[in-house]
């Protein structure tokens, strides 16, 4: 299957290498994932596999969410397992609060099959996708790197203004994509082609060099990297 | 309150994380020492040490990540050089003198010249 597995930021530190240089390290806890749904061309049209990460406590996870990962005794499998219908295997784990798709070839992977970090053993460079830090509603100087206006000479109240936002007759509007003040942060951000320095597969550790975004203790998801050359 | 309980987590990852960075034995030293680094330094392919000599005014960070901070006068300039506690390039840090001191960062020496930068020594 594509390599690839749901984890953790732990956060950042420094660890030495054999020359003795620093190297600056992001720790992700990965895994261990379970493979909750398989998804074929046949019936899904594409091919990928569910993942699931961190167990969900049973009080807080939705019945369709305790049904997604395990049989449940419902008024609605009843009737379906009754007029014949095969009903599609689950993982049988506990309901988990991180699920993903990880897209590409599903290969040997089974429905309940529980990987860890030692997937990414050989790999030499991985693509991480998180969410980033959110930052709120921000002006253009901070969102969008503008200069803003002078602290004097006759500047008033627009020292973090962006100044004009378009022409006059023509074309009589604002263009799209005008750059302005907005949310900023709090997207999905994926960095490509980091690589990684080491893999703890006894503690499900992978240490990735340099930063990825997003707090310490937020979900991400880590790829092999897709970036040719 | 479980989140403070997952951070703490995290944080026991960090430590085993920096574990195989950390020196067995780091050098001991204190604010206020006059030290001699000994660093490690590549020319080629041979292996030299090289002598930094000065005053400890500073040390910050914890685990893998700590630093100090040297300051000594070159000929009439001040210099400072910041080095990693556990860095495999430092081979030892030896203590020639040390010195009564009352704070923990000793960041007042720059701004004094001559005579003043002297600190009363402590005897053991």
């Amino acid at each position: 299957m594509t390599k690839g597995m749901l984890g953790r930021k732990v956060g950042m530190t420094q660890i030495f290498n054999e020359a003795g240089e620093a190297i600056p390290v992001t720790v992700l806890e990965v895994g261990p994932c379970v493979v909750l749904q398989v998804r074929t061309p046949d019936r899904d049209g594409y091919e990928a596999v569910q993942l699931g990460f961190a167990d969900k406590p049973r009080r807080l996870a939705r019945r369709s969410e305790r049904g997604h990962v395990a049989k449940l005794n419902s008024k609605r499998s009843r009737s379906r397992t009754a007029a014949g219908v095969e009903l599609l295997p689950k993982a049988g784990c506990e309901p988990k609060r991180f699920v993903r798709e990880i897209r590409g070839s599903a290969g040997d992977a089974q429905i309940g099959q529980e990987l860890n970090v030692a997937v990414f053993e050989g790999v030499a460079a991985v693509d991480v996708a998180s969410v980033s830090k959110g930052r709120g509603f921000s002006g253009v100087m901070r969102r969008h790197n503008f200069s803003g206006q002078r602290a004097s000479h006759g500047v008033k109240k627009v020292h973090r203004h962006g100044g004009s936002t378009g022409n006059n007759t023509f074309p009589a509007r604002t263009w799209k994509g005008k750059r302005m003040a907005g949310q900023l942060g709090r997207e999905n951000v994926t960095i490509r082609n980091i690589s990684v320095v080491r893999i703890d597969s006894e503690n499900n550790l992978l240490m990735i060099r340099g930063g990825v975004p997003g707090p310490n203790g937020g979900y991400v998801v880590v790829r092999e990297t897709n970036k040719v050359g | 309150m479980t989140n403070g309980a997952k951070q703490r987590k995290g944080q026991d990852l960090i430590r085993l994380v920096e574990q195989s960075s950390l020196k067995p034995e780091p050098p001991q030293f204190e604010i206020g020492d006059t030290v001699d680094v000994h660093t490690k330094i590549l020319e080629g392919d041979k292996e030299r040490i090289q002598i930094f000599s000065g005053v400890v005014i500073a040390r910050s960070g914890a685990g893998a990540k700590e630093m100090f901070v040297v300051r000594r006068i070159v000929a009439g300039e001040g210099v400072e050089r910041k080095f990693p506690v556990h860095s495999p390039r430092i081979d030892k840090v030896v203590v020639t003198r040390s010195a009564v001191v009352r704070r923990a960062k000793l960041y007042y020496l720059r701004d004094r010249v001559g005579k003043a930068v002297r600190l009363k020594e402590r005897r053991k």
